[in-house]
């Protein structure tokens, strides 16, 4: 891969990585106000002005603070800015193109008076939507499809996926499935499956609403130049989840960023996110991001945890002490400090009360927080199609009513994965799967196939839930079938 | 709550280990996977029965006579909780096999630190063999001195 001239300037790419292999497109140039920088197509702008070791993007705008990326999967709107002169562009997941003009914008921005994208216009029918490439819209596309269904999925994001394609680990689960496979070659895995049944996905397709109409009735914008009008008589929702944030002073500090927004920044872009880190959370999505920035050569100095143990899994928690990652359980960040961008941090501990013990505190210097701390179901599009939601503390949050099959109280509209409460990928799998089946029956294309999938997937189900980790998660859905079963 | 769900490490007198007399008769895989957790590739994968899970959630379980210490499991384990141990390579050195996810990658002949379960250098492990299973993954064989086989489960800085 060729490597662009400029040993002078900034450049935090990874080139070489113990499981990754990056693929970048040909150089190309940018220009952020009048500075020209490098940049490969097939990166998002972020990822583009963070290897040229650019980290703040906005600025806040009331009190003027500096803001980089925070989740960097186009989820909070804290990358905003003026691309090719469109305000408001989502530079996270907006991909680099030759001699791209990128400004910063001046207070809310303004509507450009001219340049203004036109519109095309496209109407698509089909008879099921899947709405996010992660695990679950995947499995629940390639099960429909393989049935018969005519099925098209789109995402968001620039690549399809979800959060696998950041996965360098191992799955956990049964062999029968994707268990000793790494999150990347499961993606690959699916997204075979699903060009074998001759699948049509789009990405860069965010959904804006759903309408009214004699079937249902999506609007997506594809591209930021297309509008889609999708008429569909099934839809799957999968749109995961959004990371949650921790209250702390200075919490808004560039460098401190979810796990999911490094994940991106590093292991789809390959980019070193930063050179000496904290984890805030050692949940099993904290303990893998802190062994995957061990992985591109961050120095990961603790990992603290404010309950009394330890989230995850054991194994994880092991692999990082081993390469001497300290965990501190029953401790938390007290604050962050830094001018542009965070360069220190106080932790400390937290007596049995969740009492923060003062005197305890200590100072660590860094350049990266990693926040951890748990996740909520992005639920929006089904609330505003009119599902009916209820608030499940055990599920992460806001969740549509559903049954085992994944239906929903609205006709036609299925969800599966973590938008039907936070678990992991394998159950998302599985939800997908039934989901998927569920559709199918519907259409009486191959019955008796969809009925022992269906079957198949719940015992799965049943089986990857009655580890005591999934304790939690297990009293969410049954309460969640409970309250089912008195609604409908 | 158990030591470990606070420490991350796990002690060698909290899963069962193989005999002495079976430790003196050459490789042996050592699980350190003791949580019920959703897995189960290293009962699928290996060849000689050795490891029994009795669902999928409960931990495994190694007959340590049938293992034979051939390392399948070591690169099929999601949890990296798999180590071949064989305290009868030399008079005064045994090896642990592992596999290994950082660069730079270790080669053949070169001397690292050796790390215990915590972490901390306890002396030096001398690679003797190091291999790319399929695309990614790679396993290595590290040399330390006997009294450390139960000790060491990782390599740090590279000496020479």
């Amino acid at each position: 891969m060729p490597q662009l001239q400029n040993p002078e300037k900034i450049d935090l790419r990874i080139w070489e990585h113990p499981i990754l292999s990056f693929e970048r497109g040909r150089p190309v140039h940018i220009f952020l106000e009048d500075e020209k920088l490098e940049a490969y197509l097939g990166e998002t702008v972020a990822a583009a002005l963070y290897a040229s070791g650019i980290k703040v993007y906005s600025k806040s705008i009331k009190c003027g603070r500096p803001r980089g990326f925070f989740c960097g999967i186009g989820k909070c709107s804290s990358c905003l800015m003026r691309a090719d002169g469109i305000p408001h562009t989502r530079i996270c997941i907006e991909p680099v193109k030759d001699k791209m003009r990128l400004t910063y914008e001046e207070n809310r921005g303004e509507i450009p008076a001219s340049n203004v994208p036109v519109f095309e216009e496209k109407k698509i029918s089909v008879d099921l939507v899947v709405v996010g490439g992660g695990p679950a819209g995947l499995s629940a596309a390639v099960t429909a499809a393989n049935l018969g269904v005519d099925v098209l999925v789109v995402d968001e994001n620039p690549k399809i996926g979800g959060q696998l394609i950041k996965q360098t680990h191992k799955f956990f689960g049964s062999k029968s499935t994707y268990a000793g496979i790494r999150g990347i070659d499961i993606a690959k895995t699916l997204l075979n499956e699903m060009q074998k049944v001759d699948t049509k996905y789009a990405c860069e397709t965010s959904v804006i609403g759903y309408y009214n109409g004699k079937k249902h009735l999506l609007a997506a914008v594809q591209d930021n130049r297309r509008l889609l009008e999708i008429r569909t008589d099934g839809i799957v929702v999968a749109t995961g989840a959004r990371e949650n944030v921790l209250l702390f002073p200075n919490n808004d500090l560039p460098g401190i960023y979810c796990a999911g927004g490094i994940q991106t920044i590093m292991n789809v872009y390959g980019i070193r996110p930063g050179n000496d880190a904290l984890v805030i959370g050692a949940g099993n999505v904290g303990m893998i991001v802190g062994y995957q920035l061990v992985q591109s050569g961050v120095n990961v100095k603790m990992i603290v945890e404010a309950a009394p143990k330890i989230g995850g899994y054991l194994v994880h928690a092991s692999k990082l002490r081993r390469l001497g990652v300290p965990i501190l359980t029953r401790h938390t960040i007290k604050r962050a400090e830094g001018k542009n961008h965070v360069e220190k941090v106080t932790i400390i501990e937290l007596d049995e009360n969740g009492v923060q013990i003062e005197g305890t505190e200590q100072e660590v210097d860094v350049d990266l927080v990693c926040v951890a701390v748990g996740l909520t179901p992005s639920s929006e599009l089904l609330f505003q199609a009119g599902c009916k939601q209820v608030y499940m503390s055990e599920l992460g949050g806001q969740v549509a009513l559903h049954n085992e099959d994944m239906e929903t109280t609205m006709d036609g509209i299925y969800l599966a994965g973590d938008v039907s409460g936070i678990e992991e990928a394998n159950t998302a799998i599985m939800e997908g799967r039934i989901a998927g089946a569920k559709v199918a029956s519907h259409y009486g294309k191959n019955k008796d196939e969809a009925v022992r999938i269906r079957k198949e997937s719940l015992a799965s189900l049943k089986v990857l839930r009655s580890s005591p980790f999934s304790e939690k998660v297990l009293r969410g859905k049954e309460k969640i079938s409970e309250l089912w079963r008195k609604t409908v | 709550m158990k030591n470990y769900e606070e420490t991350g490490v796990l002690t060698s007198d909290q899963f069962k280990l193989p005999t002495k007399a079976r430790f003196e008769r050459g490789p042996v895989a050592v699980i350190e996977c003791v949580q019920r957790i959703p897995c189960d590739p290293c009962a699928y994968v290996c060849r000689f029965g050795a490891i029994e899970k009795r669902s999928i959630i409960d931990p495994p379980e190694i007959e340590y006579d049938k293992c034979t210490g051939c390392g399948e499991c070591v690169s099929e384990c999601p949890g990296l909780a798999i180590f071949i141990v064989n305290s009868n390579y030399k008079e005064d050195e045994a090896t642990i096999t592992m596999e290994y996810e950082f660069l730079p990658t270790p080669k053949k002949g070169e001397v690292y630190q050796a790390l215990d379960r915590e972490g901390k250098a306890v002396g030096e492990a001398r690679i003797v063999a190091a291999k790319m299973k399929g695309k990614q993954t790679f396993k290595v064989t590290i040399a330390v001195k006997k009294p450390f086989a139960m000790t060491v489960r990782n390599i740090g800085k590279r000496l020479r």
